[in-house]
């Protein structure tokens, strides 16, 4: 993308002053920013905001894409923004507030803080603009006018089901990897793994994660490998019986093979996680993790889109949770577990393949 | 122009260009409630960037005020609205252990003679455990009114100004004043310039430095605050990029990295020039990473003119 300030100086020629003069030639030459006139951006499109955690999360990227494809074909206006670092709801508010500023009507996002971005959104929505939350929903719930992402707790019970057949007869020894305490989507997640694998848990609705006397070891890993491999690491020392190790998505799960190649037990403990990134497929592939769930975040943005444009035509509201999909991914088929193979689940991938 | 007036009015030129500029570009940018939401949106990194204004005048640095900052606005949540105290009562408790953390920074950097990064740096992870500790990693909500009644905002010429933006505006013109007319600012000056030299002419350089590090605590109380005000919750995650945004904001006004030189309203100048930038590619339909490229470029050049404005003095 282009902006300039070159034809600044034509739009001001008239007040020639200068220092003015001086000042845009220093700033010129050195921000050296190329070409658009003195258009305003400004036209009859109907606008549409998305607001990510973060600019350079593959998931997000790819929700991006799938965002701007959908509203091209729609002929909408779409404005993107995100939050610096994945938490930082200051910035994410900012991006939501200048978006509406811009013109914006209806406003996608993925709140990095599902509490403390409640209060921003309320502002909006009584001022009377539509918020639809994509991928992460805002706690409560209904802060939005509808939440349009995966079912995390299917995601859950669904790699859970499947180490609960891989396992066999063999009793569970659990090691989970977790995202931040009281998060949504860290305790479907893990409450929904817990439950496939039959263990007692809690319900969906929970934001605690269970810790039933199977689960030898719990740590946080905020989604971050490094953390993962860290926590991993202390496990292994803490709980040398481990047999099964869940992680909240997949750069954890690669932190965790990590620990676990370097201490030689790869071979004898397998990981089960979430996302269905194209890293994560091929680790799948390569016999790094047994299972991951795949979810879908172009769909999360062609939904969004969809559900925007009906709003801005007829002024109908989404309502409530709409589930995205999420399906297994594993390297073999067990009985009794349905699953997508590994070329199913690179095709429908994100991030690089 | 000499590069010595050019570090004085720079900032204020890049403001008015980009002003200018982003005026050409989109009809929504020029309006007073654009101009109000840039200052609600940079309220808390311009409080902030007092503080560390002042301790830069004395060469200086401050990493610990976003971490303090965060603190602050967990104690005073948690004290008002989930232990209960009276909101104004958990308002100076908040304010009084930002305070009490930036008194233990002048004194380390004092007493001990410890380098102020090393001593910001080690408060900015204690304030950051503590902040985790304190509110279990979770948001506070449940606010009382008085919380955020900074962020509530009274209607001028058609136009809804922030309370908090009035108090930010406010606590410059009484920063900028005693820096500028009292005895004490120009001994921060001094402190800055050539410790000690300022020492040998009879300035007690240690309280001096305590008195800033101090008074900068509060600031960041203060911000804590008008975080509050802002977001609605006490948010544990906020404050980790705003330490060196206010360095930033610091840099791009204008004040000199070595200390003894600059001036506290060009800090405000350089919040505003960020928050100008991410509003205005905001409303041209630009991606804000751009905001983070231009504020790169422009403060390599605000200190290549602060080295140039010296080596011509």
């Amino acid at each position: 993308m282009h902006l300039s300030l070159a034809p600044l100086s034509r739009c001001l020629s008239s007040g020639r002053r200068r220092s003015v003069r001086r000042a845009i030639r220093f700033l010129i030459g050195v921000t050296s920013l190329s070409a658009v006139a003195c258009t305003r951006a400004d036209d009859q499109q109907p606008i549409i905001g998305l607001v990510t955690k973060t600019e350079t999360n593959p998931f997000f990227v790819k929700m991006k894409e799938g965002a701007e494809q959908a509203a091209t074909a729609q002929a909408v206006r779409l404005l993107v923004g995100a939050g610096r670092s994945d938490g930082d709801n200051a910035g994410q508010a900012a991006a939501i507030e200048n978006q509406v500023a811009a013109g914006a009507k209806v406003i996608l996002i993925s709140p990095s803080d599902a509490k403390a971005i409640v209060p921003t959104i309320s502002r909006l929505r009584r001022d009377g603009v539509l918020v639809i939350a994509l991928d992460s929903p805002t706690d409560p719930l209904n802060a939005t006018d509808g939440f349009f992402g995966t079912d995390n707790f299917k995601a859950g019970v669904l790699i859970g089901a499947y180490a609960k057949a891989r396992l066999g007869a063999t009793a569970p020894k659990v090691v989970t990897i977790d995202l931040i305490p009281g998060h949504p989507t860290g305790a479907q997640r893990h409450n929904g793994f817990l439950k496939g694998l039959g263990l007692p848990s809690n319900e969906r609705e929970s934001n605690e994660n269970a810790a039933p006397p199977e689960v030898v070891c719990m740590g946080d890993s905020v989604g971050d490998q490094a953390k993962a491999q860290t926590v991993m690491e202390n496990c292994l020392l803490s709980a040398p019986g481990v047999n099964v190790v869940y992680a909240i998505n997949e750069p954890s799960a690669a932190g965790a093979y990590n620990a676990l190649v370097k201490a030689g037990r790869d071979k004898d403990v397998f990981i089960v996680t979430v996302d269905g990134g194209c890293r994560g497929v091929a680790d799948v592939a390569a016999g790094h993790f047994a299972a991951t769930a795949q979810q879908y975040p172009v769909r999360m943005a062609e939904l969004g889109v969809q559900a925007a444009i009906e709003f801005l035509r007829s002024g109908k509201k989404p309502e409530g949770f709409i589930d995205t999909g999420v399906a297994l991914v594993s390297d073999k088929k067990l009985d009794g577990v349905e699953s997508l193979s590994v070329a199913e689940g690179t095709a429908r991938c994100w991030g690089a393949k | 122009m000499s590069w010595r007036r050019l570090a004085t009015y720079g900032p204020f030129l890049a403001l008015l260009v980009a002003c200018l500029f982003f005026s050409t570009q989109s009809s929504r940018f020029l309006t007073l409630d654009n101009f109000s939401l840039i200052s609600q949106q940079v309220m808390v990194v311009g409080v902030l960037a007092i503080g560390q204004t002042l301790v830069i005048l004395t060469a200086g640095i401050d990493l610990s005020c976003g971490m303090l900052m965060a603190l602050g606005s967990v104690l005073m949540t948690l004290l008002a609205g989930q232990a209960g105290m009276p909101p104004a009562l958990a308002i100076l408790l908040g304010v009084g252990a930002t305070t009490v953390a930036g008194l233990l920074n002048g004194l380390l950097v004092t007493r001990i003679k410890l380098p102020p990064f090393i001593v910001t740096l080690g408060t900015m992870n204690i304030a950051f455990a503590l902040t985790q500790i304190v509110s279990r990693s979770q948001s506070v909500t449940d606010v009382p009114p008085l919380l955020t009644a900074l962020g509530s905002t009274v209607t001028l010429f058609g136009t809804r100004i922030a309370f908090g933006t009035v108090a930010m505006m406010a606590m410059y013109a009484v920063a900028w004043w005693l820096l500028r007319e009292t005895a004490g600012g120009r001994h921060v000056y001094a402190v800055g310039n050539n410790r000690e030299a300022a020492r040998l002419a009879g300035i007690n350089t240690d309280r001096v430095l305590v008195i800033v590090y101090t008074v900068a605590g509060a600031l960041y109380g203060v911000a804590s605050l008008l975080a509050v005000a802002r977001t609605g919750v006490g948010d544990p995650q906020a404050g980790q990029t705003e330490n060196l945004d206010t360095v930033t904001a610091v840099v791009l006004g204008g004040t000199s990295l070595f200390g003894g030189r600059g001036v506290v309203l060009g800090s405000l100048i350089g919040a505003l020039i960020v928050g100008v930038f991410r509003n205005g590619l905001t409303l041209m339909g630009v991606s804000s990473v751009y905001q983070i490229l231009v504020t790169g470029i422009l403060v390599i050049l605000a200190v290549a003119t602060d080295q140039w404005s010296r080596r011509g003095a």
